[in-house]
């Protein structure tokens, strides 16, 4: 499968801009729009939230500390929402193609990868321009955040790859993660700082490895400090299973996901 | 061109199984084992081998498996059981213009469905200038997809698919695309890889591409194969078949002539064809050899053996390589017989100048209820005459027409 991916590496290079440039195709500002999203969307946060949630933000005295918060969190979650969401619905969107061609399927979900990667940079580009703007140095601690990209996607594309191949047997299962990925959202500590969260809900809140891998983005960010390997492992654990689970169930159902699209 | 077997289909066969539930069909990926509910058969117990050099066409009504045994040889789709060998590389165009960026000039565009079929990079490159070339675009080639017309698209895709001589060239239905002079640019590409020893399948309903460029011929039906054998025999085989639907009537006898012609006599015989002849129009003296502008008639009498509301005798003439030189009948001449009781006999005669080219012809009488043999195929007989045209009189000339020509030569100043 490996040897498969090296040979198609040209294709996979090819495609991820086609994608990229296609999205964008005839819009005037282009890739800028991948990046002006979640920007757009931690301004709107900023502005409603930040007298009720900002004041509970403590550790950081700056004045932009709740914009930045917002915008670290967004950052890790984009990433995770975007490499889920495509790699659901890349079998279907590609049917017509793995019907009648003859190419190694598992190009299709490193293709969303790969989109979704260049994406995060860009992303991550602007931030650390709007930090600087906002008068908020960047530091040593950015370095951290290959780990977090890491794992993010370890654990989207295997959740992702594993429900993509579901739903191309049942649709529902797209529509459902529609709603699913709204309320995990919330149970996660995008717009909300961690230290509101009730004491008593927190082991269950912690179940959620999207809490630690956020983390990641708001230490090396905001608090400019290196991440907890201790809090680490349980999310680096279901990640890597995850990841390892979607190749081997997509061995098996390779056979017969042509015959069901 | 050293003769080898380059494709191999041993017993396959494709069933679809229908799970009641997906919960049955997600325990089966985890090991459960349970039985689906229903099985359906798209392709069942196809044999058959391809010599490179070869081209088989397969032939069938919708949905007899013609596609799906396709994606079975490409290797998207994967057989229930049998097994298929391949020696070479396999190109298959199962549709023009897949893995195509609407956004993507033309150039961009074979890199990128390129890559999907797996090329690399370098190889594309130095390809570029062919497939540019054999595409004639022009200065549309480095412009978006989007402005193409379908049949530039078209041109782009084939010219990509079959940039490269493959051992093994797929090709589903996709010879009707494009103006006729692109698809006859098409079809020589096509019969030069033959020629040069790729093995061609190639699913067709233009029966004259199959008379034209293939060896032999499949015919399916309902994932079988029923009929497997030379162009001529299997195309009037299905002709015949796909004139009664209703198979359970019809009765179809082929045998072949001395003279090579294939003979298929077929219908439901409500009507039957009695005193056929092909006669000289002054001395009503059977025809076998006819002179160029020789008036002749084709003589037939229909028996109706029960009594029906309409009877129509259509006619086709045909050449040496099957092409149809002409055809109508008595529906569109308004000639239609109304009534036919039982018992009654109707008498046809058909003149015609033998305004034909030396050769071979073949005349095909039908007696059907309409101007389509669709609804009734009374009896339909594929080259029940046959006769010879010879030139003793005329300047030599080739083709299949008699034209009344006439060149006018002046020497000088005009």
């Amino acid at each position: 499968m490996l040897l498969a991916i090296w040979s198609y590496r040209h294709f996979i290079s090819a495609a991820i801009m086609g994608e990229l440039r296609a999205r964008y195709a005839r819009s005037r500002l282009g890739l800028l729009w991948s990046v002006l999203h979640p920007l757009a969307q931690a301004l709107i946060f900023a502005l409603v939230l930040s007298k009720v949630l900002g004041a509970k933000l403590s550790g950081v005295e700056h004045d932009a500390a709740y914009p930045i918060y917002l915008l670290s969190g967004i950052a890790a979650w984009n990433l995770f929402s975007e490499i889920l969401g495509r790699c659901l619905n890349v079998f279907v969107e590609y049917s017509s193609a793995l019907k009648k061609i003859a190419f190694p399927r598992i190009c299709l979900p490193m293709i969303v990868w790969g989109g979704a990667l260049i994406n995060h940079v860009l992303l991550l580009v602007a931030i650390a321009v709007i930090f600087l703007f906002l008068g908020f140095t960047p530091s040593i601690t950015w370095l951290a955040l290959p780990l977090g990209v890491l794992f993010i996607s370890l654990f989207a594309f295997g959740l992702g790859v594993i429900l993509g191949l579901f739903n191309v047997f049942s649709r529902d299962i797209g529509q459902a993660l529609t709603v699913v990925l709204q309320l995990w959202f919330w149970m996660t500590p995008v717009v909300y700082p961690i230290a509101i969260v009730p004491d008593n809900l927190l082991p269950i809140l912690e179940l959620n490895p999207m809490v630690a891998l956020v983390g990641i983005y708001h230490d090396a960010l905001l608090y400019k400090t290196w991440p907890d390997i201790g809090s680490l492992i349980w999310p680096a654990l279901i990640a890597v299973t995850l990841f390892g689970a979607a190749f081997v169930l997509f061995r098996r159902v390779s056979p017969e996901l042509v015959d069901a699209l | 061109m050293s003769r080898q077997t380059v494709l191999t289909l041993d017993d396959v066969s494709k069933h679809y199984a229908a799970y009641p539930s997906n919960l049955i069909r997600f325990a089966n990926w985890f090991g459960a084992g349970l039985q689906p509910a229903e099985v359906f058969k798209a392709v069942s117990n196809v044999s058959f081998s391809l010599r490179n050099g070869e081209a088989i066409a397969l032939i069938g009504q919708n949905g007899a498996g013609k596609s799906t045994l396709l994606k079975m040889i490409t290797g998207t789709v994967r057989p229930s059981s049998g097994r298929i060998a391949v020696q070479g590389r396999i190109g298959a165009i199962l549709e023009l213009g897949l893995g195509f960026n609407p956004e993507f000039t033309g150039r961009q565009n074979v890199y990128q469905a390129g890559g999907l079929m797996g090329f690399p990079r370098e190889e594309l490159t130095r390809l570029m200038p062919s497939i540019e070339d054999f595409a004639e675009l022009g200065d549309f080639f480095d412009q978006p997809l989007r402005v193409y017309s379908s049949g530039m698209q078209a041109r782009l895709a084939f010219s990509l698919a079959t940039a490269v001589r493959p051992d093994v060239l797929i090709i589903d239905e996709v010879l009707s695309v494009g103006d006729s002079y692109f698809q006859h640019k098409s079809f020589d590409r096509m019969r030069r890889f033959r020629d040069e020893g790729a093995a061609i399948v190639l699913v067709t309903h233009g029966l004259g591409d199959v008379r034209a460029l293939c060896d032999r011929v499949l015919l399916l039906d309902k994932g079988r194969v029923v009929k497997d054998g030379a162009p001529d025999e299997v195309v009037d085989y299905y002709n015949a078949m796909i004139a009664e639907k209703d198979n359970a009537r019809l009765q179809v006898e082929q045998s072949r002539g001395e003279n090579g012609w294939q003979y298929t006599r077929s219908g439901t015989y409500e009507v039957t064809m009695t005193n056929l002849q092909l006669l000289d129009a002054q001395t009503k003296q059977p025809v076998a050899t006819a002179r160029i502008g020789q008036s002749l008639v084709l003589r037939l009498t229909a028996q109706a053996n029960t009594g029906i509301p309409n009877l129509v005798l259509g006619c086709m003439l045909r050449d040496r390589t099957g092409h149809v030189i002409w055809g109508t009948n008595t529906w569109h001449t308004r000639q239609a017989v109304q009534n036919v009781g039982p018992g009654e006999s109707v008498h046809f005669n058909l003149h015609f100048p033998c305004h034909l080219g030396p050769g071979s012809y073949s005349l095909t009488p039908a007696l059907t209820s309409s101007d389509t043999h669709l609804d009734n195929n009374y009896e339909w007989q594929d080259n029940a005459v046959v006769f010879e045209v010879v030139n003793p009189d005329r300047p030599v000339f080739i083709g299949s027409s008699w034209l009344d020509t006439k060149f006018e030569v002046k020497r000088g100043d005009a």
